[in-house]
């Protein structure tokens, strides 16, 4: 079973978030970033359980520049076989989307994983678009995979409980929280990334479909007001004229 | 309820730009580690004074054991800035589970590795790096502490044999060490390496019971009682006192990235702690004798973490000596007690209880700046070195 995990990196999770004064772009000075957990933790790991469990190979495929290595080697340290690096700077989903299409378009993978979203934007648009460009189903958010008979039966948590799916392979599976627990890299895995091919590609250079308009940050949170027990009626009175409940 | 850690790095002066992607690598995957096995659990083991005996595996399956010495012989073949940044992690999480890495790496595998056999490398090495076995090293006795030269401990000659008699005291690991490796003197008064095996009629680790230090480390002593030992079991490659002082070398290089992580956790805790606690209306982390504290402490930091950088990297040429490895023990371990105590009285009296690191820490740090040469010794390490007097005795 040959399996691509699409990896990105996100800023670390207590990375304090601001933004240049214009609004237009994160301040990124002194930013640590991560490999993205859902991408980590649940789509990797699951993927080498299955190819320890069935043989093949896991690739791992990263759209960025050679800044994003570590998040690379990482993923290698952790069990991938294989990586691809897609040298350029993406600025929207489509772009990511288009260069793993591109690039998965060319090798036979039956299972291409991605993590559920990325932390930092939350997009979560990558893996649908991917098997549209690949018109292979995809199953998004699941949380248990088995592969039986040739096929993936997949559980995806839904409002109020669990459904099942199933479809066949090739597909594309976006992994969310449950689907593997994280393995932490030994120091005989990080040493051992290093020997294990980090394969450079040139990208498609497809126009990115949106353009980032601005940041904001949401209203801070006010202080909490402390109200004498003994004084409902002020209680009544804030709720009703400054918070606006009742 | 198990405990989240909220821990963050802090890096004043951009120092990660000084680490290869192996050492960044290795530091976060220590510091995951610590987050998931040790922080839900050290307060408690502390508390009822147990060692948590299943970490020996784990810090075995994450590569805690000789980072830096082969892969061939049970390491991690990382460099010594390697070593120093899982050291620096795991004292993060608790002095004492960065000691059972210390004493396995270190003073176990370390002289097995420099100064044994092939056949003994090959016996043991590979299994104390998975962890399968678990060693421990015997140099300090009951009356010969800061002057090891001293010992008693001592072996005498029968034929594919020694016979050994004598005591070591303060062993990190003994009670449940599988080997250890011990020094004792000849018939002619030369030390000499020898590993035991916990098994050998006469040869006893019973535990030391009663510290309030390192509580989550198991402590005792080694007796051995006309301990016959095969003469196989001698490391060859070394007699005198070279051999047990280039292993507290390697321990004491590792101790001085260790305390750095304890300190980092002090200030972190201290950092947080008084942005959130309000006293006369205001976070008491804005009033200016708070904030007198915090910059000290990350000055300190910031200049223990520049001081080890650089001897990590005198380490990989080959050119750290003694004394140098004397002065980053002896600042370091005093920098990190100090910011031990200025930290917890930031937190006024919740910083007494087990809620945060900071008491656990503080105590562990006594033993920390007693063992491995004491505060003092070091101190005259580096006077010998710079008078070329000396002034131990």
């Amino acid at each position: 079973m040959n399996i691509l995990v699409c990896i990105s990196k996100t800023p670390e999770t207590t990375a304090p978030i601001d933004f240049t004064p214009d609004g237009k772009e994160l301040k990124t000075e002194g930013m640590n970033y991560i490999l993205n957990p859902y991408d980590e933790w649940y789509a990797l790991v699951r993927a080498l359980e299955l190819k320890e469990q069935n043989g093949g190979a896991v690739h791992v495929i990263h759209v960025g520049p050679a800044a994003n290595d570590i998040i690379i080697r990482k993923a290698l340290a952790i069990g991938a076989d294989e990586a691809y690096r897609v040298d350029c700077d993406p600025k929207d989903a489509w772009m990511v989307a288009s260069e793993v299409g591109a690039f998965a378009k060319e090798h036979a993978y039956d299972i291409i994983f991605t993590g559920k979203e990325t932390l930092d934007y939350a997009g979560a648009l990558v893996p649908g678009m991917i098997a549209e460009l690949l018109g292979v189903p995809f199953i998004s958010f699941a949380n248990h995979l088995e592969y039986e008979n040739g096929k993936i039966i997949c559980q995806r948590e839904i409002e109020g409980g669990y459904e099942e799916v199933e479809a066949p392979m090739p597909l594309v599976v976006s992994a969310a929280k449950g689907l593997a627990e994280q393995r932490i890299p030994n120091m005989r895995g990080i040493m051992m990334a290093k020997r294990k091919p980090l394969n450079v590609i040139e990208p498609q250079c497809v126009s990115p479909k949106q353009t980032l308009t601005g940041y904001e940050k949401p209203p801070q949170r006010t202080g909490v007001k402390l109200i004498d027990p003994e004084n409902m009626d002020e209680l009544v009175r804030l709720l009703h004229e400054e918070a606006k409940v009742i | 309820m198990a405990k989240v850690d909220r821990y963050q790095h802090h890096d004043f002066y951009n120092m990660d730009a000084l680490l290869s992607e192996d050492h960044l690598l290795a530091r976060d995957a220590v510091r995951d580690w610590v987050k998931q096995e040790v922080t839900p659990i050290i307060e408690d083991y502390y508390e009822r004074a147990e060692c948590p005996k299943h970490l020996y595996k784990g810090l075995a399956e994450i590569g805690a054991y000789g980072p830096s010495l082969p892969v061939e012989y049970g390491g991690g073949g990382m460099d010594e800035i390697a070593y120093g940044v899982i050291m620096q992690e795991l004292e993060r999480g608790d002095s004492g589970i960065r000691s059972m890495a210390s004493v396995q790496g270190s003073l176990v595998m370390y002289p097995i590795f420099a100064y044994g056999s092939e056949e003994q490398k090959k016996k043991y090495l590979p299994k104390l790096g998975s962890g399968e076995l678990i060693g421990c090293f015997g140099l300090t006795e009951p009356d010969f502490g800061s002057n090891p030269t001293g010992m008693v401990s001592h072996f005498i000659d029968d034929g594919d044999s020694v016979i050994l008699n004598g005591a070591k005291m303060w062993i990190t690991n003994s009670p449940v060490a599988d080997i250890a490796v011990a020094w004792a003197k000849d018939e002619e008064g030369v030390v000499h390496g020898m590993i035991l095996e916990k098994d050998m009629p006469g040869f006893s680790a019973p535990e030391i019971h009663g510290k309030l230090s390192l509580r989550a480390s198991i402590t005792g002593e080694l007796v051995f009682e006309n301990v016959r030992v095969p003469k196989k079991n001698i490391l060859p490659g070394v007699k005198g006192m070279r051999g047990p002082l280039s292993c507290l070398s390697k321990a004491r290089y590792g101790i001085a990235w260790g305390v750095i992580g304890a300190a980092l956790d002090c200030y972190d805790t201290a950092l947080q702690y008084s942005k959130e606690r309000v006293q006369f209306d205001r976070p008491v982390a804005g009033f200016q004798l708070q904030q007198r504290k915090l910059a000290h402490m990350i000055t300190e930091i910031t200049k223990a973490q520049l001081f080890t950088w650089r001897l990590g990297t005198l380490a990989n040429e080959h050119k750290a000596t003694p004394a140098q490895i004397s002065m980053a023990k002896f600042n370091n371990v005093n920098m990190a007690l100090e910011i031990a105590r200025e930290s917890r009285q930031m937190l006024g009296g919740m910083g007494i209880t087990n809620e945060y690191p900071i008491m656990r820490h503080m105590m562990n740090l006594e033993t920390v700046i007693t063992y491995e040469g004491t505060h003092d010794i070091h101190t005259l390490i580096i006077g010998m070195e710079v008078t070329g007097i000396n002034a131990f005795k």
